[in-house]
């Protein structure tokens, strides 16, 4: 496990949320610092999609009580564009498919909002062509795919790989990737981890949600936590993966109660 | 608050074009009779012919009921409370823009059409309308080297009388409809276009409609003919300051395509449209037709729809000539309480005629838009094909979008094909843009403009850049 003296960046304290008066998060704790990379795993309705989903700020989720601190910064308050701009980035499970809208043009623009808050110059869309062909390469994607629509008509796997190339450009200081791994084959899963670990760096933090340990066996977490009825009920090292994956979610139930902090 | 709340709110953005220039106008007394067309046609020394157009039109009109068929609704237009003809004083047509009122021109400076020398497009000539008469025309003088005649349609009256009477009405005759005729017996001012044979226009043609008054009917009028093997591309362009009263406008544009030759045919249209109540705007109940006579004419009508509390409006083509084409690519945005029943209709008479219909409407707000069209397939149209495509985008839960498709074939040789659809910006996708750093109200716009995109490939490059800004200020504004 790395020091704890390194930088903050995500601190999460007592979050409580909820969608259409349906209390989801019950209190989630969780820390993390520059250069880690933390793990949730928990099975489908523990609430974490919806973890992920609030501290991007999508507006069908209601804050009810709680903080998340963003490199000192208080996130909730902020915008969800202003949220990425910031760098936070969020991948999604189902990346979202918007017709007319070009993937070349849609990238650009999300790439220069970030490049405007970092204080780096406006691309046209000739440098910013240059650009993104090369960091396609990170994710082995055919040029192509820029002249479509946003998602439109991509397979599982072409979808996922926009996402990283969309991580790639962005730069995220705080890569939150929820469901990453589902619906990709064993190459395109190798693939897509490849470009997630050549993006973490020691400045930077990444935070896998993921229902399978398979995603963990490409990209060794620090810290594993497994969520339940919308809290954490558990943190640990890279072994409580492997053991969940043994004994199931199950067994995590049976030992309810015992949420450390990291 | 959700964001189709917010989206909602947002595409109510204060009109840009609501001023009103202060100048002194020379108006006759409300009302229609045969004296108010007798005056009409004396202030504009008009021949003879002309005014028998005039008063023939008139005597339908009486005949005639206003038609209540579209999906619109509005309180009854009491026609005798119009006033029919106005124009800033001292309305002789100037020799040279320095002699122009510099108030006209620095209302078209505001507008972003500038008409003087130094400042002019350098590729577009330009006919102001401003209420009932064109205040100058750009760029005549290098027109005519060609042959190209562009002038206000009063002008042509007097300096062109044969090719008026030859061509005038033709295309949409005196007892058409309504308002049509309504228009034959009124109409003022508006352009005149004539490419003659051979010729490729050298450069855009542009007429810009400005409605200043708040008590007149505007009723303008243009005429454009391409002789065999020309081809000429023309933008309409149109405003008017906001008032709480509304203002009825009735147009009739009519095109005469020759053989083997092209009409380009492109209107931003963005009169005052009334409040966020409803309370003003403009009744815009348009008449435009066009008509291929010559075999491998080519008529192309694109669109860009904002404005006006009622758009009335079927640009049509009647394929005449075998091996004629017909085009049809609108954006149709409507916001508050805006209604627009906008649509074409694409009459196959001649052989192995096409015709390709795009229609993309966006309704927001309280709004209502209706797609209404008509594909007719005569019993000589053999191998003739029509491709129609209607899509509808809803912002909000209030906005209403409705498709009127009418085919009638009496031909078992052609084929017509139609897809529709319908769909929301959703709150899903909203997300996904603002995401990646991208603000509200700048995924809204990306995604009505992709929407559009098909329609905005269709226009003169110098406006399509333009329409796409046009769509984006629709949608922009107070996002809290």
């Amino acid at each position: 496990m790395k020091s704890k003296d390194t930088k903050l960046i995500l601190e999460i304290t007592d979050l409580h949320a909820s969608v259409e008066d349906q209390p989801i998060l019950k209190g989630v704790n969780l820390k993390i610092h520059a250069g880690e990379i933390h793990a949730i795993m928990g099975r489908n309705g523990s609430g974490k999609s919806t973890l992920s989903k609030v501290i991007a700020g999508h507006p069908a989720y209601n804050v009810t009580s709680g903080s998340v601190q963003f490199q000192n910064e208080d996130l909730l308050a902020l915008e969800p564009e202003e949220r990425a701009r910031a760098g936070v980035f969020l991948g999604f499970q189902y990346p979202i498919e918007i017709p007319g809208v070009s993937n070349l043009e849609f990238l650009r623009v999300a790439s220069n909002s970030r490049r405007e808050k970092l204080g780096k110059e406006e691309l046209d869309t000739f440098a910013f062509e240059e650009l993104v062909e090369e960091r396609m390469k990170l994710v082995q994607m055919n040029p192509a795919f820029l002249e479509r629509s946003v998602n439109e008509g991509f397979s599982g796997g072409e979808k996922k790989r926009n996402e990283i190339l969309q991580m790639a450009l962005l730069e995220p200081v705080m890569a939150i990737l929820d469901e990453t791994d589902s619906g990709l084959d064993i190459d395109a899963l190798r693939i897509v981890a490849s470009g997630v670990k050549t993006l973490a760096k020691p400045n930077t933090a990444t935070l896998l949600i993921t229902h399978y340990q398979r995603l963990l066996n490409e990209i060794t977490p620090d810290f594993v936590h497994v969520m339940s009825a919308g809290q954490i009920l558990r943190t640990g090292g890279r072994e409580l993966a492997i053991e969940l994956e043994k004994s199931g979610y199950d067994w995590i139930d049976n030992k309810e109660g015992q949420t450390e902090g990291t | 608050m959700t964001s189709q709340n917010q989206v909602g709110e947002i595409v109510s953005q204060p009109y840009k074009y609501g001023f009103f220039t202060d100048i002194e106008t020379e108006k006759i007394s409300k009302g229609l009779n045969e004296d108010v067309i007798r005056l009409i046609s004396k202030k504009k020394k008009e021949p003879q012919f002309l005014l028998d157009f005039r008063l023939k039109a008139y005597n339908q009109w009486l005949k005639m009921k206003e038609p209540n068929w579209a999906q619109l609704g509005y309180p009854a237009i009491n026609y005798q409370d119009i006033i029919y003809y106005a124009a800033p004083k001292s309305d002789e047509k100037k020799k040279s823009l320095d002699e122009v009122d510099p108030k006209l021109l620095e209302t078209f400076d505001k507008l972003g059409i500038p008409l003087s020398e130094q400042k002019r497009l350098s590729n577009v000539a330009v006919d102001a309308v401003f209420d009932s008469v064109s205040i100058a025309t750009t760029y005549k003088e290098k027109l005519a080297e060609e042959g190209v005649i562009f002038c206000s349609i009063t002008e042509a009256v007097n300096d062109h009388p044969e090719l008026i009477e030859k061509y005038l009405g033709t295309v949409v005759p005196i007892n058409d409809n309504y308002f049509a005729s309504l228009n034959s017996a009124v109409f003022s001012d508006g352009s005149f276009v004539f490419i003659p044979k051979g010729i490729n226009c050298p450069m855009e043609l542009s007429s810009y409609f400005r409605i200043n008054s708040g008590d007149i009917g505007q009723f303008e009028r243009t005429l454009i003919i391409a002789e065999e093997g020309s081809s000429v591309s023309y933008l309409e362009g149109c405003t008017a300051p906001m008032f709480d009263t509304n203002t009825l406008h009735a147009a009739v544009v009519e095109l005469i395509a020759l053989d083997d030759s092209a009409i380009k045919y492109s209107t931003v249209q963005n009169w005052y449209a009334g409040n966020e109540k409803g309370i003003g705007g403009i009744y815009n109940f348009v008449t435009k037709r066009g008509q291929c006579r010559g075999r491998k004419s080519k008529i192309s009508w694109s669109q860009v729809e904002t404005g006006s509390a009622i758009t009335w409006k079927y640009p049509s083509c009647i394929l005449q000539g075998d091996g004629s084409v017909g085009e049809f690519y609108s954006v149709a945005l409507t916001n508050n309480l805006q209604k627009a029943d906008t649509g074409t209709k694409m009459i196959h008479v001649g052989a192995n005629t096409r015709s390709t219909i795009v229609s993309k409407g966006i309704s927001a707000g309280s709004s209502s838009n209706s797609y209404r069209g008509l594909v007719q397939m005569g019993p000589k149209a053999s191998g003739a094909r029509n491709y129609s495509q209607c899509d509808s985008m809803l912002i909000g839960d209030n906005a209403a979008a409705n498709t009127y498709p009418y085919i009638r074939s009496q031909q078992p040789l052609a084929n017509i094909e139609h897809e529709a659809s319908t769909c929301k910006i959703s709150e899903d996708q909203l997300f996904y843009l603002q995401s990646r750093g991208i603000a509200f109200e700048e995924a809204v716009s990306m995604m009505v403009s992709g929407f559009c995109r098909d329609v905005f490939n269709q226009l003169p490059m110098e406006f399509a850049a333009e329409a796409d800004k046009l769509l984006a200020l629709k949608l922009e504004g107070s996002v809290g």
